[in-house]
């Protein structure tokens, strides 16, 4: 097997746009299903629809 | 360029670069929507019939210490309980799909920048390392909660406190990781994992005493109940990124080869 070492870094400048996409991914997804209102005050169906996910995915709820 | 071919090779046909880098994080999202669903299974197996009897303890209001603070919970809500055991999988799956396409952007972050063997063994080591500083860290101090169990008056700032304590762990692992990196290869075994564990262990349990505790379990409340549900999201998570760093480690094992490009050319 190949080592990694011999596996050159990928430039940042190449990396910052999947990394700044993937954050605000992960921002939307928040906001969308775990939010208990903190933060976005949010319409309530999507919250309603994912209440056992946010149970045993372990986020804070009522 | 042929996609799941990639190599840091200098940009000289193109952007093989970038190409790799999207490569990585589409595998990243394919993968962890695949892991959220398989955690979505085993919570609905085994999370999902707690969860009910939580709710039902709640909607009879017999182990609720505090019943003013329940009139705003399930029965009042527009969406049904079967919608909410379906509902499971879509959170999973979503939740599967960010965590993913972040795993895979991480990953080519560091491959080759840090002191890994393989691709696979980045993988599952990133997958262990972000477990531990982004779920057990929070779990160990904020842990989960069947439904009835919480004071709505204060999620938002148990929602705060988590959150604080998640982005911190994550920090400590970066600082963590840093150190790992700077010990050099020839040092005794020893001295890495030590320094570096010694890292995320003083940081992180300095975030875990500074910030402030949570109490709202009902006296009356099933302590069995609250056990199993906690060990049963516990296990949804553990499910969701043993099965992202293993997925991940082999979807993406030839495109993050140094030798891929290489070998097709």
């Amino acid at each position: 097997m190949d080592p990694i070492s011999t596996q050159q870094p990928i430039p940042v400048r190449d990396l910052l746009p999947a990394l700044l996409l993937m954050t605000f991914l992960l921002l939307a997804v928040y906001l969308v299903q775990f939010d208990n209102g903190a933060i976005s005050q949010s319409g309530s169906f999507l919250h309603e629809l994912m209440h056992d996910g946010r149970h045993l995915l372990g986020v804070p709820c009522h | 360029m042929t996609a799941g071919t990639c190599s840091a090779s200098p940009a000289t046909n193109g952007f093989p670069d970038i190409d790799m880098v999207w490569t990585l994080v589409l595998r990243g999202l394919v993968v962890g929507v695949l892991a959220g669903l398989l955690a979505g299974a085993f919570a609905f197996v085994i999370g999902e019939p707690l969860v009910q009897d939580a709710i039902d303890i709640e909607e009879a209001g017999s182990a609720h210490a505090s019943l003013q603070f329940v009139p705003a919970h399930i029965s009042e809500w527009a969406v049904g309980r079967d919608e909410q055991r379906g509902g499971l999988f879509l959170a999973t799956g979503l939740y599967g799909l960010a965590i993913g396409g972040v795993f895979g952007a991480i990953f080519a972050t560091l491959l080759g920048r840090g002191r890994e063997r393989s691709p696979y063994q980045l993988a599952t080591r990133l997958a262990g390392a972000l477990f531990l500083a982004i779920v057990l860290v929070p779990f160990l101090k904020y842990p989960a909660n069947p439904p009835a169990v919480g004071n709505p008056d204060t999620i938002g700032d148990r929602t705060v406190y988590y959150v604080v304590l998640l982005v911190g762990s994550a920090l400590a692992m970066l600082a963590a990781a840093r150190v790992a990196w700077s010990v050099p290869e020839d040092a005794v075994p020893w001295k890495r994992p030590l320094l570096a564990g010694g890292t995320f262990v003083l940081l992180a349990g300095l975030l875990f005493v500074a910030l402030p505790g949570v109490s709202e379990i009902p006296g009356d409340f099933p302590a069995q109940l609250i056990w199993e549900f906690r060990l049963s999201s516990l296990g949804t998570q553990a499910v969701l990124w043993a099965a992202l760093g293993i997925g991940y480690g082999i979807a993406s094992y030839r495109a993050a080869m140094p030798s891929a490009a290489a070998q097709r050319a």
